[in-house]
């Protein structure tokens, strides 16, 4: 055990201390988890019957179904959400006065609202007939987009200003400069915050449990309702699957952001690479100051790398982890 | 305007239940935080695999299916007969905890290595490390992510109103059903929202400000 912060290297004292406390530990986890597991038992959720249910192929096929529509969902919202975001983001940096005060308040204002309640309305038809499926994707892409168009705005922000001066210099037109020189850059550095925040997009698919869209967490319940063994339901034995196949999903892609976030520190391209941390929620009509990502702000002190803050004069504040959202 | 006027007592029911979710679940989240983050930087590996467990389940978990979970396998196996309210809290406040646990650990560690050698090297106790320089600092770092926590807590109350408790989410279900114009619900609900989470918002303001140092 190395030292860190908190604690010096352990002497002998210390040592025999932790062998203590670990004892003590692994025993009160396993206490734990023994407990739960007796009171499992002793309700009968572990009988085999109970969880043959899932070697019926309808029941396979319904899981798979309920797979195949939460991915729908959170296919179309993402590739949804990145438009709209790069719209937000668009109007948000523009020159016009009117369009970047629009981008903001709609950004601000949808961005505070519970993702529940947008669904909810347009579910229930606050712009026409909806079907649960479109009510669920045009929430989740209206919700994201704005979080994901805040982060590309950080990621903009945190290109440094000679980039933009030089191609204004050499005669690029705006659309260049944005399209050209500064969306690359940000996408680039903020690539592990949008798969994070991509990861929240595809938990939130489960809110189509409350508007009733056949979703993973919808075919559970009714897979538990329906097939009852013995007079029991096997509500355990369906959230147990259903849980693991969503764990799964949200690491993988967690992973992913984890391991971009590792190699862009690595690269010698002069990006520095956002932390994997979902971007922070604040609030904020017209507040620009407000800062996006605290807890990208707060992340452990970055490796000095090419590129990195203590990169040398010129580029005073390069990194996300200063710049995120305060310059404007 | 009539929906709000027509039921005013259902939206301050709604509102005063939101917030109810939101500070008792805060609170189960907070203890739970820092028991989680405590055992995460712990120098006892089980405990440090435990936490790291419990993080890592629970941030990639949907809300939705912490609150299944509770309302319909927490009864049935450990404690019967409990309260909707009860359960929700305990769903919000579980989920909410991993990133409690995440936010104080990463403002540990944004304090630098030296400080702490330092510490130790002019002859500090452990507790005089840990009050005097340790986290003071860390503190400061982990205030803006908590506000920004608590909104997200505020936000996914929500989700409790669609399992059997009284909140504003409820109350724009409730009042969806009598007939209402969605979009009026929808910006009274929103507007109560607003406020919230721009109280709590103030209130993280006021105490970073109040924290800040020149350093």
């Amino acid at each position: 055990m190395s030292a860190s912060v908190l604690f010096d290297a352990p002497g002998p004292k210390a040592k025999v201390r932790n062998r203590i406390y670990s004892v003590v530990g692994t025993a009160a986890v396993l206490g734990l988890i023994v407990w739960v597991v007796l009171r499992l038992n002793e309700k009968g959720e572990f009988e085999g019957a109970l969880w043959d249910i899932f070697n019926y192929s309808g029941i396979r096929e319904n899981i798979f179904e309920a797979l195949l529509a939460t991915l729908k969902a959170f296919a179309l919202a993402a590739v949804l959400s990145l438009v709209f975001a790069v719209v937000l983001c668009v109007g948000r940096l523009s020159d016009h006065r009117v369009v970047r005060w629009a981008s903001v308040i709609f950004i601000d204002l949808f961005r505070s609202i519970p993702l529940l309640i947008t669904i909810f309305a347009l579910w229930v038809g606050v712009v026409g007939d909806m079907t649960p499926f479109w009510a669920l994707v045009l929430g989740l892409s209206i919700y994201n987009g704005c979080v994901q168009a805040e982060v590309l705005r950080a990621g903009v922000n945190a290109v440094p200003k000679g980039q933009r001066e030089a191609a204004y210099a050499l005669g690029m037109s705006k659309t260049q400069v944005t399209a050209g020189i500064l969306f690359p850059q940000a996408v680039r550095s903020m690539l592990p915050t949008i798969i994070s925040q991509l990861v929240v997009t595809l938990k939130d698919t489960s809110l189509g449990y409350i508007i009733l869209y056949p979703e993973l967490l919808y075919s559970a319940r009714l897979i538990a309702n329906n097939t009852p063994v013995n007079g029991t339901y096997p509500f355990v034995q369906t959230v147990v699957v259903v849980g693991a196949i969503y764990i799964a999903l949200c690491m993988a892609l967690s992973s992913l952001a984890t391991w971009i976030e590792k190699r862009g520190r690595r690269a010698k391209t002069g990006i520095v690479v956002a932390a994997a941390a979902e971007p922070a929620e604040t609030p904020g009509v017209l507040d620009a100051a407000t800062p996006l990502g605290p807890t990208v702000a707060a992340e452990p002190a970055k490796p000095a790398g090419p590129g990195g803050p203590e990169d040398g004069p010129g580029r005073p504040d390069s990194g996300p982890s200063g710049s995120v959202g305060k310059s404007d | 305007m009539n929906v709000l006027t027509d039921n005013l007592s259902l939206f301050r029911e709604g509102f005063i239940g939101t917030v109810e979710l939101t500070v008792v679940s805060g609170i189960i989240a907070l203890v739970l935080g820092v028991i989680i983050a405590a055992f995460r930087v712990s120098p006892v590996p089980p405990l440090r695999v435990f936490g790291t467990v419990w993080v890592n389940v629970l941030r990639n978990t949907p809300l939705t299916l912490l609150f299944l979970v509770a309302f319909f396998i927490l009864p049935k196996i450990l404690f019967p007969d409990m309260d909707s309210f009860v359960l929700g809290v305990v769903a919000l406040g579980f989920y909410t905890s991993s990133f409690i646990a995440e936010a104080l650990r990463s403002g540990i560690n944004t304090v630098p290595m030296g400080q702490a050698e330092a510490a130790r090297a002019i002859g500090m106790s452990f507790t005089q490390v840990m009050r005097v320089v340790v986290l003071p600092q860390a503190t400061r770092a982990v205030v803006a992510p908590m506000g920004s926590i608590f909104i997200a807590l505020t936000k996914n109350s929500a989700i409790a109103g669609s399992f059997d408790n009284v909140d504003l989410f409820n109350v724009a279900k409730t009042l969806s059903n009598d007939g209402y114009d969605i979009a009026m619900i929808f910006l009274w609900i929103t507007v109560a929202y607003l406020v919230i989470t721009y109280a709590i918002n103030g209130a993280f303001r006021l105490l970073e400000h109040r924290m800040e140092v020149a350093r």
